[in-house]
C-alpha cells in the first residue's frame, strides 16, 4: 500500500461517525420540533430521550473533532470553483458549530430551568448554571433558533452532496459513501 | 441528433425540477395525514386569551408564594425510593393560586384554587418533587383534546363577557365521563380560606420502590386543624384570600396532611375522570407545614414552573393523557413568560 497517495475515500470510522450522527441529528430535529408542540401521551418520553441523545451527541461530536484532527481527508476536486470551495468550508464549519452549540444550549437551558437531566437513566448531568429565568429564556430561544439554522445548513449540505453525486458525478459523494471505487 | 445541452446540464435541470416537486408532494402528503390534535401553542393561546399579561403564567396567573417544611413520616418508604418520602424534614417552596389568566383578578370569584409545591432534600436538585394540586378531585374529561373543547365551552362570549349556559350544558351532556366531576361540583362549596381547602393531585402517579415495584396513587393535601381563628375576609377585597393568608401566617403555621390513596387492580389509573371508591387504602405520608408567605412579585415561587412531571427517582407518571399533556402545556406557558421577562416586558 502506497501511503503517499492521497486518500480518495473517508476511512470507515469517519464514515460511521458521519452517518450515525446524521441519522441521530435529523431524528433529534424532527422529534424536537414535534415534541414541543405535542400534548400526546408519548411526549414526556420523547422529551427525555431527546435530552439523553443530546448528551450522547455532544460526546460524539467531541470524538468526531478529535478524529477529524487526526485524519487525512479526501481533497475536493481540483476543478471546483473557489466559490463552491468556500461554500463547502462554510457549510462544514456551520455544521460543526451547530453540533456543539445545540447540545450545549440544551444543557444550559435545562440547568437554568433547575431541571436535572438523566442520561438514559444511568447518570445525571451536572448543573452548569444556577436556576434563572432570564438565562433559561435566552438558551431556550437560542436552542430553537439554532435548530432552524441547523436545518437550513443540513438542507444545503444534502443538496450540495446530491449535486456532486447526481449532477457533477465527481468523487465527493462517493468519498463519504464508499471505501473504494464501486464496480 | 446532436443535443443542445450537455448531459451534465440535463442532470442539473432534472435535479432542480424533481427535487422541489418531490419535497412539495411530501409536505402536502404529510399535512393530509390524519386529524390534527390540539397543540401546546393552541392550548396556551386559548388559556392566554385576548389580553396578554407579559411575564405571567397563562393559567393560574394570580398567586402568592409560600415556604415551609414537609415533615415526612416515612410511611411510604417501602413503596417509594424517593428521598423526600423517607422520614425527615424537607423544605419546600410553594404557591397558592386561583384559576384564570389575570394576575389581578378578584380572589373570591375564581372557581378553582390550587396548591403547588416544590419539595426537595436540602441542596440536592435531583431529589426535587414538584406537585400542582387543585380543589377538584377529578377532571370532567380525560384527554387534552376534550379538555380544550371544555375550555371552549366554558369561555365567556368575548363581547358580552357572559358564559353560554346552553353551550356548557351541551358539553357536559355529550361527555358522560364528567359524571363524577359534576357530582363533586354540585356539593362543593369554597372554603373560607386557602388553608381550609382540600387540594388534589387529580392525576394518578406511580410510587416505585428499589425493586422496581409500582403502586399507583393519587394524593391530596387535607387541612389540619387550625390553632387560631380564621380572619374574616372583606368580600370586596380583590386580594381577600391572599391578605387573609398573610395575616394567618403571622400567628400560626398552616398545616395539611399529605394523604396518599392507593389504587386497586380495578382502578383505571390512566383515567382522571373517575373518583376512586372511598374504600381504597389511604396512607398519611406526613405534614406540609407552611410557615411563611411572600408576594408573588419578587417571591421565590415567581419564576418557578410547577410542572407535575418534575419527579424524583421513586415517583413516575402514569399513562394518564391529561397528566402527560400538562408538562408540555406548562412548558409553553413558561417559555412565553420567560422570554417576556428577558426582554423586559414583565412589569
Amino acid at each position: 500500500m502506497n501511503s503517499r497517495k492521497p486518500i480518495k475515500y473517508y476511512p470507515a470510522r469517519s464514515r460511521l461517525l458521519h452517518w450515525s450522527m446524521a441519522v441521530l441529528i435529523i431524528s433529534m430535529l424532527l422529534i424536537g420540533l414535534s415534541m414541543v408542540e405535542s400534548l400526546a401521551v408519548w411526549q414526556p418520553l420523547a422529551l427525555s430521550l431527546h435530552k439523553s441523545f443530546g448528551a450522547l451527541l455532544l460526546l460524539m461530536v467531541i470524538i468526531r473533532l478529535v478524529n477529524k484532527y487526526l485524519t487525512e481527508r479526501p481533497k475536493l476536486p481540483k476543478k471546483l470553483s473557489k466559490l463552491k470551495v468556500m461554500a463547502a468550508k462554510l457549510t462544514h464549519f456551520a455544521l460543526y458549530a451547530a453540533m456543539l452549540l445545540m447540545p450545549l444550549s440544551g444543557w444550559l437551558m435545562q440547568s437554568a430551568d433547575g431541571r436535572t437531566v438523566s442520561v438514559f437513566g444511568l447518570f445525571n448531568l451536572p448543573h452548569l448554571v444556577d436556576a434563572n429565568i432570564k438565562t433559561y429564556a435566552f438558551f431556550r430561544e437560542f436552542h430553537a433558533l439554532m435548530a432552524w439554522l441547523l436545518i437550513i445548513t443540513i438542507v444545503t449540505h444534502v443538496l450540495a452532496a446530491l449535486y456532486h453525486g447526481l449532477v457533477r458525478q465527481d468523487r465527493v459523494l462517493a468519498s463519504m459513501l464508499y471505501s473504494k471505487k464501486p464496480k | 441528433m446532436k443535443s443542445k445541452i450537455t448531459e451534465k446540464q440535463a442532470r442539473l435541470i432534472i435535479f432542480i425540477i424533481v427535487l422541489p416537486v418531490a419535497l412539495m408532494l411530501a409536505y402536502k402528503l404529510s399535512s393530509l395525514a390524519g386529524k390534527k390534535s390540539v397543540s401546546a401553542s393552541q392550548f396556551v393561546d386559548l388559556q392566554q386569551g385576548a389580553i396578554s399579561h407579559p411575564g405571567y403564567r397563562r393559567a393560574h396567573a394570580k398567586g402568592i408564594c409560600i415556604s415551609g417544611v414537609f415533615e415526612s413520616n416515612g410511611a411510604l418508604s417501602e413503596l417509594s425510593e424517593a428521598s423526600v418520602l423517607r422520614t425527615g424534614q424537607f423544605p419546600f417552596v410553594g404557591r397558592f393560586s386561583i384559576a384564570g389568566n389575570d394576575p389581578s383578578a378578584p380572589d373570591l370569584n375564581a372557581p378553582v384554587r390550587s396548591l403547588a409545591l416544590s419539595i426537595q432534600q436540602s441542596d440536592d436538585l435531583s431529589s426535587q418533587w414538584r406537585s400542582a394540586m387543585n380543589t377538584p378531585p377529578v377532571m370532567a374529561v380525560g384527554t387534552p383534546d376534550e379538555f380544550y373543547e371544555q375550555l371552549l365551552a366554558l369561555a365567556p362570549d368575548p363581547e358580552t363577557n357572559q358564559r353560554d349556559p346552553n353551550k356548557i350544558k351541551a358539553f357536559f351532556a355529550s361527555h358522560p365521563q364528567s359524571k363524577d366531576f359534576l357530582e363533586w361540583k354540585q356539593t362543593y362549596t369554597p372554603a373560607n380560606s386557602f388553608a381550609g381547602e382540600i387540594y388534589n393531585s387529580i392525576n394518578a402517579f406511580y410510587l416505585v420502590n428499589q425493586s422496581g415495584t409500582k403502586q399507583a396513587v393519587r394524593w391530596q393535601a387535607v387541612p389540619s386543624k387550625l390553632q387560631g381563628d380564621i380572619p374574616v375576609m372583606q368580600a370586596s377585597d380583590p386580594d381577600a384570600l391572599q391578605q387573609q393568608l398573610t395575616t394567618m401566617l403571622q400567628n400560626q403555621a398552616i398545616q395539611f396532611d399529605l394523604l396518599f390513596t392507593l389504587a386497586s387492580e380495578e382502578d383505571d389509573v390512566s383515567d382522571p375522570t373517575v373518583l376512586w371508591p372511598s374504600t381504597r387504602q389511604v396512607i398519611n405520608a406526613g405534614k406540609i407545614s407552611i410557615d411563611g408567605s411572600q408576594a408573588q412579585k419578587g417571591g421565590a415561587c415567581e419564576h418557578l414552573n410547577f410542572d407535575p412531571l418534575i419527579l424524583p427517582q421513586g415517583l413516575e407518571a402514569t399513562a394518564d393523557p391529561i397528566l402527560r399533556a400538562r408538562s408540555a402545556a406548562y412548558a409553553e406557558s413558561y417559555r412565553r413568560r420567560a422570554k417576556e421577562v428577558l426582554i423586559g416586558e414583565y412589569k
